[in-house]
């Protein structure tokens, strides 16, 4: 019989350190969505909400494949990739809530989350408008002769955006470092991929910019991490963009007020059966990839922080209301009317 | 010292000086480079300053605004050239909804510091879809600030500034105004936005207009010398944020006002300049604020549309003498 042991050391291709990264950042978006959902029913949370549930596994490849210099862009499906990028569970939760302490104190809400620190540009409710913009990020990174990408996400509703053509175009003309990756979780809210278009294989979008363009699990955090970091080194060598399209599913509806009933229960339960946690969670116990004890820490921990990111949300201060006017001009002597 | 020079080598002396001074400057846009600018505004520019600096792009307001919104979140000052601002409808989106909010939505982390410009409202016989104006249409948008200005010394110091500006800033021009020609001053000097100027001082009635129209009531304003009529004219220069202060300045000495508006007349600046003359400027009024607009219609081909459609001299004349009560 082989010991746990014998197994990592035939299965291991990466190390337990990347295993735990990948299982800590999906579990964090995991429980911080289930909280989200939770507030959200008690009213402590307001607006539009849409959660990444299902989808985590992309987040968890990201993590491992970039750079902490790279930027990021992408819709309003905002918490997990924000949290991926470095946000605080506290400043978060915090934002949702409308406090003052919020990552943008309350001015931004669930769709729009920003971090200058960790290079994270949003956060953008309007559907495709942040393909352009990421496009126009990479373009400043290269302006300034950086070898650092842009990492551009949108949904496979946005990619019949004109945005994205256009896009496409000048991206792949001006060899832009940019890294597009349709988040392909097969519904445009409530309409699915095939009833918007002839071309529901959202891969061949790139090939017609000649962009090299790759589709991608996107229920294993292990083939996103390779793809994206395939996809990074074509990239910062100076060839140009790179289109992944990330096949993945989210068990939750559109936004908190979808009840989902353009999919069947059988489908629903087929990619539940995918769940890339419970998928990551399974291997660990075949393979000893993560010790049990691990394991165990790692959920305790990401329970800890949960908790503690909504005590900190429930007593933080709220903004003040003048505050209302900051930020929409540099200057704070800006002559608004107020007649 | 000044030399005479045309508002579009004004313009580019602005982008020049400014891009020569600061290596985050660039310039975008469709034509602006081997074609050397729709208009020649950008001729010489890709010479100076290589491709890296002076890009053409293709056919797609959307995208190379979008592209423009984003490098200015990472750090660049773009300068975004649109052929007219009747094609920047494509990219309202950006401007509207990225460029101006960007620094709200992120609480000050990150700025857009860009310049969308091109020319704005009528030029000829160029019918409906490129002969509209689009102060009113930006300047009602917080986040961003609204320079509209033909005057060529003003148009380079206030371009000038506007590329120096940390926020979003929408500036119209004029198709056929970038011939016409002015004293400009040589060496570096800013005007400042936000700030309007009494290009003409009168004391029986003032004439409030912006872009290409100031011209129009500099001439209604010589008409109306002849009958004994002083006319003051102001240049607003910056529709927002908007300069009342100088206008109700005006109107206390004046106690008479007339907007002059190239926009269609409902919800535009001469609605706003009435709003405010009427709430802070009540007292001194001895006659209601009357307005001179293009027609409240799309614009037809033919000449007799545009003569139909456009102020001229004598609607603003006619204004006037309303204002003072004159019969004939």
């Amino acid at each position: 019989m082989q010991t746990t042991a014998d197994k990592k050391k035939i299965k291991a291709k990466y190390s337990e350190e990347t295993y735990a990264t990948w299982y800590e950042t999906m579990l964090r978006i995991r429980r911080f969505e289930e909280k989200t959902l939770l507030m959200y029913s008690q009213q402590k949370i307001r607006g539009f909400c849409h959660v990444y549930i299902g989808q985590e596994a992309i987040a968890a490849g990201l993590k491992t494949a970039l750079r902490p210099e790279d930027c990021m862009v992408t819709a309003y499906r905002v918490h997990g990739l924000a949290l991926m990028k470095g946000l605080t569970s506290r400043e978060c939760m915090a934002e949702l809530y409308g406090k003052d302490t919020g990552c943008v104190r309350g001015k931004g809400g669930s769709m729009h989350f920003f971090s200058k620190e960790h290079k994270f540009f949003g956060g953008n409710g309007i559907v495709g408008a942040q393909i352009p913009i990421g496009a126009g990020i990479a373009f400043a990174e290269k302006y300034n002769k950086t070898d650092n990408i842009c990492v551009t996400l949108f949904g496979d509703g946005a990619a019949r955006q004109g945005a994205l053509h256009e896009t496409f175009n000048m991206a792949m003309n001006w060899k832009l470092p940019v890294l597009f990756i349709c988040e392909n979780n097969q519904y445009a809210m409530g309409t699915s991929v095939a009833r918007t278009s002839n071309v529901t294989d959202m891969v061949k979008i790139g090939l017609s910019y000649d962009m090299p363009s790759e589709q991608v699990d996107g229920m294993r955090p292990e083939v996103v991490h390779e793809a994206v970091s395939r996809a990074a080194e074509h990239i910062r060598s100076g060839k140009g963009p790179y289109y992944l399209e990330i096949k993945t599913y989210r068990y939750r509806g559109h936004s908190v007020s979808d009840p989902g009933l353009y999919r069947t229960k059988e489908e629903l339960e087929y990619y539940k059966t995918l769940d890339p946690i419970g998928m990551l969670e399974h291997s660990f116990k075949e393979t000893g990839l993560l010790p049990d004890e691990r394991v165990l820490e790692i959920q305790e921990s990401i329970k800890d922080e949960i908790e503690d990111a909504v005590q900190f949300a429930e007593e933080s201060p709220w903004p003040s209301p003048e505050e209302l006017y900051i930020d929409n001009y540099v200057e704070r002597d800006y002559p608004f009317m107020k007649d | 010292m000044s030399r005479i020079l045309t508002l579009r080598d004004a313009l580019r002396e602005a982008m020049v000086e400014e891009m020569r001074l600061d290596p985050t400057v660039f310039l975008m846009g469709e034509e602006v480079a081997a074609y050397n600018g729709a208009y020649k505004v950008s001729k010489g520019m890709l010479d100076e300053f290589g491709p890296e600096r002076v890009i053409d792009t293709p056919i797609a307001e959307l995208g190379f605004a979008g592209i423009g919104v984003g490098a200015a979140m990472n750090g660049l000052k773009p300068i975004v050239e649109f052929m007219t601002w009747n094609f920047a409808v494509l990219a309202f989106d950006q401007i509207v909804n990225n460029a101006a909010k960007t620094m709200s939505q992120s609480a000050g982390q990150f700025g857009c510091q860009i310049v969308f410009r091109g020319p704005s409202g009528a030029a000829g016989q160029l019918a409906q879809q490129h002969s509209q104006t689009f102060e009113a249409w930006m300047g009602t948008v917080p986040g961003l600030k609204v320079i509209s200005c033909t005057d060529p010394a003003d148009a380079k110091g206030l371009l000038k500034s506007a590329i120096r500006d940390p926020n979003p800033v929408c500036m119209m021009e004029s198709e056929v105004f970038y011939g016409e020609k002015g004293e400009v001053p040589e060496g570096e000097y800013l005007v400042p936005i936000g700030k309007a100027i009494v290009r003409k001082e009168g004391s029986d009635v003032t004439l409030v207009s912006f872009n290409k129209q100031v011209k129009t009531c500099m001439l209604a304003a010589a008409e109306l010398e002849k009958e004994g009529i002083s006319a003051e004219v102001i240049d607003l220069r910056t529709i927002r944020p908007l300069d009342i202060e100088t206008v109700i300045q005006s109107v206390k000495k004046t106690n008479r006002i007339v907007v002059v508006d190239e926009s269609w007349p409902m919800f535009g600046v001469s609605a706003e300049v009435a709003y405010e003359i009427q709430k802070y400027a009540f007292d001194y009024l001895d006659a209601p604020v009357t307005r001179i607009n293009a027609a409240d219609s799309s614009l037809g081909y033919s000449h007799i549309y545009v003569d139909e459609y456009m102020p001229n001299p004598s609607r603003i004349i006619k204004g006037v003498k309303e204002v003072m009560y004159i019969k004939r």
